[in-house]
């Protein structure tokens, strides 16, 4: 090919693309002859880890900028991709249809908060941030507010929001692999792992960019054509999201025909850990106006806050490119989360209603016992029926499932080839590893260059860098499988953990660095460490029995934690002398587009 | 005022412009939740469901591409937009 690697991303992502269809297709081919399940899940988990590795060996680099901002030439719209695989996690792959589908409108606060925050990271954050020229989120604080202290406080925030995200990414790769290459789960995390590592170990953030562009690419087809095909195999419309209406209605009216009878609580001792019935509405409003606002503020001020987000927008070519970069970014991440509620309606909707050939509500036992599916989802632990009531059919309240399912399981309820359910696990792989290489890479990078670099040994040389950046990505990415595979939290509940965590302790000190001259290295140390403690505490007291008050949760800690950040920093700011002539000169600087970065090219 | 300072004092009123309509679709139309969802709305679903599902994700999509073209114009307005070279 002509030219270089940057004029050529169009072409050689869409030849990529065409490739994975055509390996779709030869695995549809395949199946009708005669491949078995098994061997269509690994071959499609071994062919895209494959491609992903094979990228992570093109991008090795041995230059600084290239490792730590992908050399700044990552143009507007790949970037867009790249963020939007960095993004969407296994949390927002397999579980969020689940979410949904349990829990209705109080659970799609979450689909707000994490596309609203994104309108924060444009118009607050990542422009100014982008002409600041750091590598690293602490970065930026350390120059800009001074000192060592602040430097460090930042690395620790980022590393307690980024390591409790990041387990749970891992967990998520463990499980995905356990389940497509049959292997126990404890080996499968390092499997996980090892793929994960593949892809940023050599070359960095440039070999992270282009394995994310590569594995968006795949989960969003592995999201959409599931869905596309249910809702034209179940004659609910041929595109979903704008026909659902009338399938939306019917769940109500079942809803109602059915009720949301509660179970005794002997009788739910009886369901397996981890699934549940549906007890919410499924379209009506079931939550309180604060519980549904609080919830969508703490996601959306997290994800302003979270690192390896914001340092993907370090690596566009300027500051308009960064701004128009988080708009293709909500938008490729956008086409995700807004089919997430259709393929929630499809799947409650082919379960529950009696007049389709797939519902099984209102079936006897023994013939729901006979599907084939039900079967295979019962023995993965995904699926349970009980007779509770001992009638004999089954009622809404007698049919629980897990949150995995809804992705997962739909497919093959809809009846499509196994071919599709070997696609959706390739995605959900390609989810959760993208995610983790941003986190285990936004941790190591702040760690080598912060503390290591900029701390500790300030003449090291960049091959020395390099190498301690890696050594810590090989250190981090395996104490985080090591907690993975001791399988702790939950994935959905540690990645709303780490939210609240980055906004308690980073939010304020990064939006007032920017926007409040007046803002200093005292207030913003005490902004830091007082506001991740306070929301650390609060979550404590939560946990442990604490009443908590207006209304916050231990899902929404995070909104104590940044309030008390912002108090600490405005008063301590206040109390202690302004910023010296050279820092507000600084500020200055980073307000307008034009002219050089603050911080060199290589620093 | 020098040319930075006004330079700052538009890109702040359009912080503020877009910090509204970012309210609305974010926080002040759930407000309503309940008393919206009686009424049907695009596409036929119940507006307030519509929202959390399309309507406000898309909302914010528009909102921080009309944002950048905004500042686009602001900064060159007052000559602080990189060329092309840097």
């Amino acid at each position: 090919m002509k030219g270089n690697f940057i004029d050529n991303l169009p072409k050689v992502y869409g030849i990529y693309t065409g490739g994975f269809i055509g390996f779709i297709i030869i695995m549809a081919i395949a199946e009708q002859m005669g491949m078995t399940a098994k061997a269509i899940g690994i071959a499609f988990v071994a062919f895209t880890v494959f491609i992903y590795a094979l990228i992570g060996w093109l991008s090795r680099t041995a230059q600084a900028d290239a490792y730590y901002v992908a050399g700044r030439q990552v143009p507007t719209v790949f970037n867009g991709m790249a963020t939007a695989a960095d993004w969407m996690s296994g949390a927002s792959f397999v579980a969020m249809a689940g979410g949904i589908y349990f829990k209705g409108y109080g659970y799609m606060a979450l689909l707000v908060g994490w596309t609203g925050g994104y309108v924060l990271v444009a118009s607050l954050l990542a422009p100014y941030l982008r002409k600041f020229g750091c590598y690293t989120v602490p970065d930026f604080i350390g120059t800009r507010y001074g000192g060592n202290l602040a430097r460090f406080s930042a690395v620790v925030v980022l590393t307690v929001a980024s390591f409790t995200y990041v387990t749970a990414q891992i967990n998520a790769t463990g499980t995905i692999a356990s389940v497509a290459l049959d292997i126990p789960f404890q080996y499968a995390v390092y499997v996980g792992l090892i793929s994960i590592l593949l892809c940023s170990m050599l070359g960095g953030m440039r070999g992270v960019t282009w394995t994310q562009v590569a594995q968006y690419i795949v989960l969003i087809i592995a999201y959409l054509l599931p869905v596309f095909w249910i809702s034209n195999k179940m004659g609910a419309g041929f595109f979903p999201h704008f026909m659902l209406a009338d399938e939306v209605a019917r769940i109500g009216e079942l809803e109602q025909q059915f009720g949301f009878v509660k179970n005794a609580a002997a009788d739910l001792k009886s369901v397996p850990k981890g699934l549940a019935g549906i007890t919410k509405a499924h379209s009506a409003v079931n939550a309180t106006p604060w519980a549904f606002i609080s919830l969508a503020l703490a996601m959306m001020m997290g994800t302003a806050s979270l690192p390896h987000v914001m340092m993907r927008y370090f690596t566009t070519p300027s500051v308009k490119a960064a701004r128009k970069s988080v708009g293709w970014s909500l938008f490729f991440i956008f086409l995700l989360y807004s089919s997430a509620p259709m393929l929630a309606t499809l799947s409650k909707l082919s379960l529950i209603d009696p007049n389709l050939p797939t519902g099984i509500i209102g079936k006897t036992f023994a013939e729901v016992e006979a599907i084939d599916w039900y079967q295979n989802w019962n023995q993965a632990n995904l699926m349970f029926i009980s007779d509770f009531n001992g009638n004999g059919t089954l009622e809404l309240n007698e049919f629980f499932m897990g949150g995995k399912a809804v992705v997962l399981a739909t497919p093959e309820i809809a009846g499509l080839p196994y071919v599709i359910s070997g696609l959706v696990a390739a995605g959900g792989m390609a989810a959760a590893m993208s995610t983790a290489d941003g986190l285990i890479l936004a941790i190591a990078n702040a760690i080598s260059h912060d503390v290591y670099y900029k701390i500790i040994d300030p003449k090291a040389e960049t091959a020395k860098r390099l190498l301690v950046a890696r050594v810590l990505l090989v250190v981090i990415g395996f104490a985080g499988a090591t907690i993975a595979a001791m399988e702790i939290q939950g994935i959905l509940g540690s990645v709303i953990w780490a939210f609240d965590f980055a906004m308690s302790g980073l939010f304020f000190p990064l939006v007032l660095g920017v926007w409040w001259k007046r803002a200093n290295r005292q207030g913003a140390i005490a902004g830091m460490l007082g506001g991740l403690a306070a929301g650390t505490w609060y979550l404590v007291w939560v946990r442990t029995g604490g009443s908590g008050f207006l209304g916050i949760t231990q899902l929404t800690f995070g909104i104590f934690g940044s309030a008390v950040s912002l108090v600490l920093m405005v008063v301590v700011s206040l109390m202690t002398t302004e910023p010296d002539k050279a820092t507000q000169k600084m500020v200055d600087d980073v307000r307008v587009p034009s002219g050089k970065t603050i911080l060199g090219k290589s620093h | 005022m020098s040319n930075q300072q006004k330079h700052w004092e538009k890109t702040r009123s359009l912080l503020f412009i877009t910090l509204a309509i970012w309210f609305v679709f974010s926080i002040g139309i759930f407000l309503f939740g309940a008393e919206m969802n009686e009424v049907t709305g695009p596409f036929g679903y119940p507006w307030t469901y519509w929202f959390t599902c399309q309507g406000s994700l898309g909302a914010f999509v528009i909102l921080i591409f009309w944002f950048a073209n905004r500042q686009e114009k602001i900064d060159e307005e007052f000559g602080f937009s990189e060329r092309e070279d840097e």
